[in-house]
C-alpha cells in the first residue's frame, strides 16, 4: 500500500497483489479445517481437479519495494481523497482502509465463472411502478426547519463547491477522531 | 506536429450552407487543407409528467421555492426510490418516435458528485443499461439563396436514458453565498445522446428544432429551451476529414436554438484559430455568453470529475414488455409498460404531417414546414381552404406571407390573430370572384388586422374599393393615361415593351388598384399599337 508518511520514510512497499494474505485472516481460519466441514471439501476438491480456475491470491505475502518516482503523484491522491472525502494522509487513515478492503477481499475467494453479477435480491420481481399523482411536498416549513441558515425560505450554502479544508487543518480537525 | 496531408486530400464530407462558408473562408485565409467541425449533442428533456420521476411531489415550473419538494427530493436519510410509470412511459414513446430500440430489461446507477443543488451527493441514472438505443434523429433545413432548397439529414441517437433533475441555485454573489430551491430536484429527465455526426451550428439547431416538434408532439416534454424544459448540451472538436478526431469541448448554457447554431459556430471558429497558430485545443467546459456571442472557459477547479458509478441498490431492473401477451401470469398489465400499448398511442409525427400536407393540398415543402412549425397554423390553414373555394395553393401565400408576416411582426402566436379564418376565406373568395383585386385585397388585409369587428363587405364598401370590371369605364381610364403620356408610348412603339409596365402602373395608381391587371395590359396594348 502506498501512503504519504511511509513515502517520506525509507521507502514504499508493494505487494505483488495488492489483496493478499486473505488466507491468514483469523475469520477464515477458523473455518479451513482438514475435518468434513463442506467449505474444506469443496477447497479440497479445488486444489485436486485439475481446472482452468487457478487462485489469483498467492499464498504467502509477497512485498516488492517501490521506487518513489514510482508512486502516484501527490495531487492525484489528494484528488482522489477530494472525491471520496476518504483520508489518505496518515498512517492510521491508510490503515483502516486497509482494513477495509482486506474484509472486502473475503468476496474474491468465491468462484463465480459463468454467474452473472446482481445487484440486487429482487432481480425476478416487478419493479413497482405508482401512479403519476401528486401524493407528497407542501412541506417548505419542516425541511427548512432542519437548515441552521436558510434566506426567505432557500437553503443556503457556500458559493461553488465546498472546499476541502488545506491538509494542516485536516489533521487538526481529525485529532479527535477515531482515526 | 503531424504533416500527413497527401498531394490530394480526402474530399470533405458533401458541403452545405454555413459548413461551406466557414471552411472555405478558412481555406483561403490559411495553408491548412480544408477542416471541418464534428457536433455531438447531449440532451437533458424535462418530462411533462404530474409528479416527479422518483417521488410524488409536483412537477410546476413557477412555485414558492422548495414547496414542491418531498423528504426523498429533500435527500433525508430512511426514505426510497418510486419510480413514475408516465416517466417510464413517455421514454419508451419518445424512444418509439426515435425509432429505438427499447430494452426490455434496463437498469438504474448512481452518479456520484458533490454539488448543493443535489442533496444526496448521487443522481439516480442509467448509465449501464438504458431503456432505448440506436435510433435515428431525421432533420431538415434550406439551403440556397432564397432558402427554398430542402435538405435532408440523419443522426444517430445513441442512446435515451431516465435521470433525476437537480435543484436550482441561485448565485448571490454580493453576499458569497448560493440560494437552494429544490423544486425541480427529483424531475423525470430523459438524456439524449447523439452522436458526433453533425458539422456546424445550423445542423445542430435543425436537428434540435425537429426533436422540439417530435416531443412536444408525443407530449413528452414542452421542449421549451427559455425555460429550461430541453436544455442542450454541445460537444465541439474540428479535424480534417480522414484524420482522427480532435479534442473536444462542452459548450454549455445555451438557451435558445439561435444561440446554439451561433454558439458552436463560434467554438468551432475558435478551435480552428487555435490549431492555426500552433497552439492546443484543450479539453475542457466552456459557456457560451449570449451578450458576446462568445464561449467562455467555466472554472473548472475539479478537474477531470470520476463519477463512482455504481448499480442503484434500492431499484431492481426495469422490465417493459413487447405486449399484453407477454406480462407474466398474476401481474396487472395495467401497472406495467407494455410496448404495443404505446405504439398505438403514438401520434401522427411532425415529418408524416407535413407529407400529408403536401401531397393533399399541393403546396410546396418549404411551406408545410411554416405551418407545421406554428401551433395552430395547420388547423387556420385547412378551416380557410374549406370554407372559401380558392385553390389551397393561393390561400397559403395568403397564410404564409400576409397573416404569418403580421403575427411575426407584433410577436403573436395564431389564436392571437385579429383575422379569423371566416374573415380570410370571405377575402379571398372576393378576390377569386373579381369583386376585388388582387392588391386591394392586401390593402383590405391590413385594414382588417386593424378593425377586426368590421367584416369584409364593410371595408370595401367604405373605401370604395371595388374592381372596376366595366369595359368602357375602363377603356376610358387607359385612353386618357396614354393620352397623358405621349413620349412612353413612342418608345413603346419603338420596340421598348418594359415602358408599358409604367402604364399600367399610372392606371393602378390612378384607380387605387382597383383594376386586374391582365385586362389593363390587354388593352393598354391594343391602345398603344
Amino acid at each position: 500500500m502506498f501512503c504519504k508518511c511511509a513515502a517520506r520514510a525509507s521507502r514504499a512497499l508493494r505487494p505483488t497483489h495488492p489483496r493478499c494474505g486473505v488466507l491468514t485472516l483469523p475469520a477464515l481460519s477458523d473455518t479451513v479445517s482438514a475435518s468434513g466441514t463442506s467449505w474444506s471439501h469443496w477447497t479440497y476438491k479445488r486444489e485436486s481437479s485439475n481446472s482452468a480456475w487457478s487462485s489469483k491470491v498467492p499464498q504467502i505475502p509477497t512485498w516488492e519495494p517501490v521506487a518513489e518516482n514510482q508512486l502516484p503523484p501527490p495531487d492525484l491522491v489528494d484528488k482522489l481523497e477530494r472525491l471520496a472525502l476518504v483520508d489518505f494522509g496518515s498512517k492510521e487513515g491508510v490503515d483502516c482502509l486497509e482494513k477495509a478492503i482486506r474484509f472486502a477481499d473475503q468476496l474474491h475467494v468465491i468462484n463465480t465463472d459463468g454467474v452473472e453479477p446482481m445487484d440486487s435480491v429482487l432481480e425476478d420481481r416487478e419493479l413497482y411502478l405508482r401512479d403519476d399523482t401528486i401524493t407528497e411536498g407542501e412541506c417548505a416549513e419542516e425541511l427548512l426547519r432542519l437548515a441552521k441558515h436558510t434566506v426567505e425560505e432557500y437553503f443556503v450554502a457556500p458559493p461553488g463547491n465546498i472546499p476541502l479544508p488545506k491538509r494542516e487543518e485536516r489533521s487538526a480537525m481529525l485529532k479527535h477522531s477515531e482515526f | 506536429a503531424a504533416r500527413s496531408s497527401p498531394a490530394d486530400p480526402p474530399a470533405p464530407p458533401r458541403a452545405t450552407g454555413r459548413c461551406h462558408q466557414l471552411f472555405i473562408s478558412w481555406a483561403l485565409l490559411s495553408s491548412l487543407p480544408q477542416m471541418v467541425g464534428v457536433v455531438g449533442l447531449e440532451i437533458h428533456a424535462q418530462i411533462q409528467s404530474t409528479s416527479k420521476l422518483f417521488s410524488g411531489s409536483h412537477v410546476r415550473f413557477l412555485a414558492p421555492p422548495n414547496s414542491l419538494v418531498s423528504h426523498f427530493d429533500a435527500s433525508l436519510p430512511g426514505t426510497l426510490p418510486v419510480l413514475n410509470r408516465r416517466c417510464v412511459e413517455a421514454a419508451v414513446l419518445t424512444g418509439l418516435a426515435l425509432n429505438c430500440t427499447i430494452n426490455r430489461k434496463s437498469l438504474f446507477d448512481r452518479k456520484h458528485y458533490f454539488y448543493a443543488d443535489m442533496p444526496a451527493g448521487y443522481q439516480i441514472t442509467q448509465q449501464r443499461v438504458p431503456i432505448a438505443v440506436n435510433g435515428m434523429l431525421v432533420y431538415s433545413y434550406f439551403e440556397g439563396r432564397r432558402r427554398n432548397q430542402v435538405v435532408t439529414k440523419s443522426v444517430k441517437i445513441k442512446q435515451i436514458q431516465l435521470e433525476q433533475d437537480s435543484g436550482k441555485s441561485l448565485h448571490d454573489d454580493e453576499r458569497s453565498q448560493t440560494l437552494i430551491d429544490l423544486n425541480r430536484a427529483g424531475v423525470g429527465l430523459m438524456e439524449l445522446v447523439m452522436e458526433p455526426e453533425m458539422c456546424c451550428g445550423e445542423e445542430a439547431a435543425a436537428a434540435v428544432r425537429e426533436l422540439q416538434l417530435i416531443l412536444q408532439a408525443l407530449g413528452t416534454c414542452q421542449a421549451n429551451m427559455a425555460e429550461g424544459q430541453l436544455r442542450v448540451d454541445a460537444n465541439v472538436s474540428v479535424h480534417r476529414p480522414g484524420e482522427p478526431l480532435g479534442v473536444r469541448t462542452e459548450v454549455k448554457n445555451i438557451n435558445s436554438v439561435r444561440h446554439l447554431a451561433k454558439a458552436i459556430d463560434y467554438e468551432i471558429q475558435r478551435q480552428m484559430e487555435v490549431l492555426q497558430s500552433a497552439g492546443k485545443v484543450l479539453n475542457e467546459t466552456r459557456a457560451f455568453d449570449s451578450k458576446s456571442g462568445n464561449t467562455i472557459p467555466m472554472r473548472d477547479k475539479e478537474g477531470l470529475q470520476d463519477y463512482r458509478f455504481m448499480p442503484e441498490p434500492n431499484l431492481p431492473p426495469l422490465f417493459v414488455y413487447e405486449s399484453e401477451a407477454s406480462v407474466p401470469a398474476g401481474v396487472d398489465p395495467a401497472q406495467v409498460v407494455v410496448i404495443d400499448r404505446l405504439s398505438g398511442q403514438l401520434p401522427e409525427l411532425p415529418s408524416v404531417k407535413r407529407t400529408r400536407l403536401v401531397e393533399t393540398y399541393g403546396i410546396l415543402q418549404e411551406h408545410s414546414f411554416t405551418l407545421v412549425n406554428e401551433d395552430g397554423l395547420i388547423d387556420y390553414f385547412e378551416n380557410v381552404v374549406q370554407t372559401t373555394k380558392a385553390e389551397p395553393r393561393k390561400v397559403i401565400g395568403w397564410v404564409i406571407k400576409e397573416l404569418m408576416g403580421n403575427l411575426n411582426s407584433q410577436n403573436l402566436n395564431v389564436s392571437q390573430s385579429p383575422i379569423s379564418p371566416c374573415a380570410l376565406a370571405e377575402l379571398i373568395s372576393l378576390v377569386e370572384s373579381g369583386h376585388i383585386s388582387s392588391s386591394t385585397a392586401k390593402q383590405v388585409f391590413q385594414e382588417m388586422w386593424k378593425a377586426p369587428e368590421k367584416t369584409v363587405g364593410q371595408i370595401v364598401k367604405e373605401q370604395d374599393l371595388w374592381m372596376i370590371n366595366d369595359k368602357e369605364e375602363l377603356q376610358k381610364i387607359c385612353k386618357r393615361i396614354v393620352d397623358s403620356h405621349p413620349e412612353e408610348v413612342q418608345i413603346i412603339r419603338g420596340g421598348n415593351k418594359k415602358v408599358l409596365n409604367k402604364l399600367m402602373g399610372e392606371v393602378q395608381r390612378e384607380t387605387k388598384g382597383r383594376t386586374d391587371p391582365v385586362q389593363i395590359r390587354a388593352i393598354l396594348e391594343k391602345m398603344v399599337s
